[in-house]
């Protein structure tokens, strides 16, 4: 029992840690922020999927992708070509040339459902969906590059262009995809107004519970023998290598667990904002969730849940009333958080709680006590990506 | 090819002919926007991803130069053009020297880390072109003799920018290759790329050398966009549009490799013009980009492979 404890939550400090973001997430925001407000919160927070998915792929196993935006648009295309098939049934699109069809395939002289959204007419599916193609995008990729020892810069750039093919082929085939305006105008799920301020309430609930539920999966899984090959893997790959594992399959799997949180954040963005479209795919989208993770300190999991709402709501604050220095801002950021904080807040964190500790302890008269590992943050980690 | 039979033999050359310049001027395009990339990607490891915008403010000084000539001194208006790339490319060097010395130096260990705040740079530097520049597209005044086109035969009608656009890379190029492989600063670039600490130990500067380097790949990022504002506008975000394409060519091409650059270049402005000869503009895009990332799964150290120990 305490083993399972531990392995879950990392043991007392941990398990305070969720419990303090889920009390921010379910009881403090919620009971401070109005619905309009926490509709957007709601937002961020399934940015945060995707930030969490990222400390697992790079702050803990060293491979940095700029193309989660890919996997978080897979999500949110399969969901909202569900709702978007619910929502133009015979009756709402009847003044439409075909009805029964979505809008866009109407404006684009398309008369029959294309075959592939056929079987995004059933919630089953399209749930699978939204966890199966994102894995398989990220296996076919993590295969073939990570088998070939693709790694480092030359990973990065090429999900960056994947990205970039992934939002210009979404973008040119309208009739197929809503084009560059998305997938629009959704409202129902099973009959379920999904527009209405109690479904908002609701739908931000099953986001915060699935953000604790991934971050819980992202701890089991460094807590075990896995989460040490990973931060093996990380520092030092080729000693790694000659002990005879297959880094490879490691990679692999971080990769496609990461690419399935952020699908789920995806499908859950949809279900709140009520739309996706290609701008949510391409490379700007994808290199900010990844300032998302640096912010919060690319090592910790909680960590990536603050810096994405951190950054989120500097952004909105700033681009309400100063958009001209908003990019000055996010550019100034990166560079910051890489050359002056390269632990991000939980660094921070760790830092300070690392000087009160040495404060309480010498007010004790106490001789210096360990720190439990699990917070210290490794100071090697300035240099984690030498070589 | 159904639709080429309603054309007559002297037709379907002119078409040849024109669609092969276009695929040679993209071409040359494509190489200008990579040479500046080989040097900093390909020789030093480091991913500028404000390359972009270095290109950008290249075609901003060759605007401001012909506003200055424009209000100030309206008789050097055909030569200013020369005088201005000359110009795009040493404030680009200046400024690619400044942010070597002030970020990219520390870095040079974090390759990753180099990314994400060359990304920041990128962010400033547009917002500034933004506040500067007003967020319209700008074009300088052109010359009169980059206007207009040649006429060989009535049918066939290639234009002078293109041709310039590529007399221009193709100079570029030769001086750049020259620079690299018989000066004396090249020989110790390249010295530094293949053995740093061995390098140090025979006395060459590398600290400076890598500034040197940067600073070159910076310059010639400049005088692309400066020959970039004679087939397009330049706005805020010009930079970002150039990026993944210039990556590619390097990576494609094989990091460290000039040859292979070029080649890379070669390759996919034939593939990309022909691809879109046939479908539309950016379904055109998305097949050689898609390409590309599938040949360098199944090929990752790109065309031309480096004979460099890492």
């Amino acid at each position: 029992m305490k083993k399972v404890y531990k392995h879950l939550f990392g043991g007392t400090e941990g398990a305070i840690g969720i419990a303090l973001l889920a009390l921010l997430l379910a009881l403090v925001l919620p009971a401070s922020l109005d619905i309009f407000r926490l509709n957007l919160v709601g937002k961020y927070v399934s940015y945060a999927f995707v930030a969490v998915g990222l400390v697992m792929l790079w702050g803990n196993a060293g491979v940095l992708s700029l193309g989660q935006g890919i996997f978080f648009g897979l999500g949110g295309y399969c969901m909202a070509m569900f709702l978007k098939l619910e929502a133009s049934d015979p009756i709402s699109t009847k003044i439409q040339s075909t009805p029964g069809i979505p809008d866009f395939m109407d404006w684009n002289q398309i008369t029959h459902l294309p075959a592939f959204w056929m079987p995004f007419k059933s919630l089953p599916f399209t749930v699978f969906a939204v966890f199966f193609f994102p894995a398989l995008l990220a296996y076919v990729l993590g295969t073939a590059m990570f088998k070939r020892r693709v790694g480092g810069v030359y990973f990065a750039v090429i999900t960056q262009a994947v990205a970039l093919i992934v939002s210009l082929g979404i973008d040119g085939n309208q009739g197929y995809t809503g084009g560059r305006n998305g997938i629009t105008d959704l409202r129902t799920l099973l009959g379920w107004d999904i527009r209405t301020k109690s479904a908002q309430y609701i739908l931000y609930y099953v986001a915060v519970a699935l953000l604790i539920g991934c971050i819980v999966l992202g701890r089991t899984v460094l807590s075990t023998r896995m989460g040490r090959v990973l931060l093996a893997m990380r520092d030092r790959e080729d000693r790694l290598r000659f002990s005879g594992y297959n880094v490879a399959n490691f990679k692999i799997f971080v990769f496609a667990l990461a690419a399935m949180m952020s699908a789920v954040g995806g499908a859950l963005f949809v279900l709140q904002v009520g739309f996706i479209s290609p701008s949510l795919v391409g490379i700007v989208p994808s290199i900010e969730m990844v300032i998302f993770a640096a912010v919060g300190g690319k090592l910790s999991l909680l960590g990536a849940v603050y810096g994405t709402l951190l950054v989120n709501t500097a952004k909105s604050l700033f681009s309400e009333s100063f958009p001209q220095l908003w990019l000055f801002l996010m550019g100034g950021l990166f560079i910051a958080v890489v050359m002056l904080f390269p632990t991000g807040l939980a660094g921070i964190y760790g830092s300070a709680r690392k000087f009160i500790v040495r404060l309480s302890t010498k007010w004790r008269g106490r001789s210096e006590t360990m720190i439990p590992s699990a917070t210290v943050v490794p100071t090697e980690l300035v240099n984690m990506e030498g070589e | 090819m159904i639709f080429l039979a309603s054309y007559s033999p002297s037709e379907i050359w002119s078409i040849l002919v024109m669609q092969g310049f276009a695929g040679l001027s993209l071409f040359s395009v494509l190489l200008l926007m990579a040479l500046g990339l080989a040097i900093i990607f390909g020789q030093m490891g480091v991913v500028n991803l404000a390359h972009g915008e270095f290109m950008a403010l290249g075609a901003y000084v060759v605007y401001l130069c012909s506003q200055v000539v424009q209000d100030h001194m309206p008789a050097m208006a055909p030569y200013y053009f020369v005088v201005a790339i000359v110009i795009a490319f040493f404030v680009a060097g200046f400024v690619g020297m400044f942010v070597e010395w002030s970020m990219i130096r520390f870095l040079y260990r974090r390759p990753l880390d180099t990314l994400l705040a060359t990304w920041g740079l990128s962010l400033v530097m547009q917002q500034a072109f933004r506040s500067i520049f007003g967020a319209r597209e700008v074009t300088p005044t052109l010359p009169e003799w980059l206007m207009g086109s040649f006429k060989p035969t009535p049918d066939i009608d290639i234009p002078i920018n293109g041709v310039f656009v590529m007399a221009l890379s193709l100079l570029l190029t030769a001086s750049l290759a020259l620079f690299m492989f018989k000066s004396r600063t090249g020989l110790r670039i390249r010295a530094t790329v293949q053995n740093r600490q061995m390098s140090g130990a025979v006395g060459i500067n590398t600290g400076l050398v890598d500034r040197l380097t940067f600073a070159l790949g910076c310059g010639i990022a400049g005088v692309a966009g400066a020959a970039f504002t004679t087939i397009g506008s330049t706005g805020p975000d010009s930079g970002q549009r150039y990026i993944v394409d210039t990556f590619l060519v390097v990576v494609f091409g094989g990091t460290a490799s000039m040859l292979g650059t070029i080649a890379s270049a070669f390759g996919i402005a034939q593939g990309q013009s022909i691809s879109e000869f046939f479908m539309e503009g950016t379904m055109g895009k998305v097949a050689t980009l898609m390409a590309i990332v599938v040949i360098l799964m199944l090929r990752p150290q790109g065309l031309f492979a480096s004979k460099v120990r890492t």
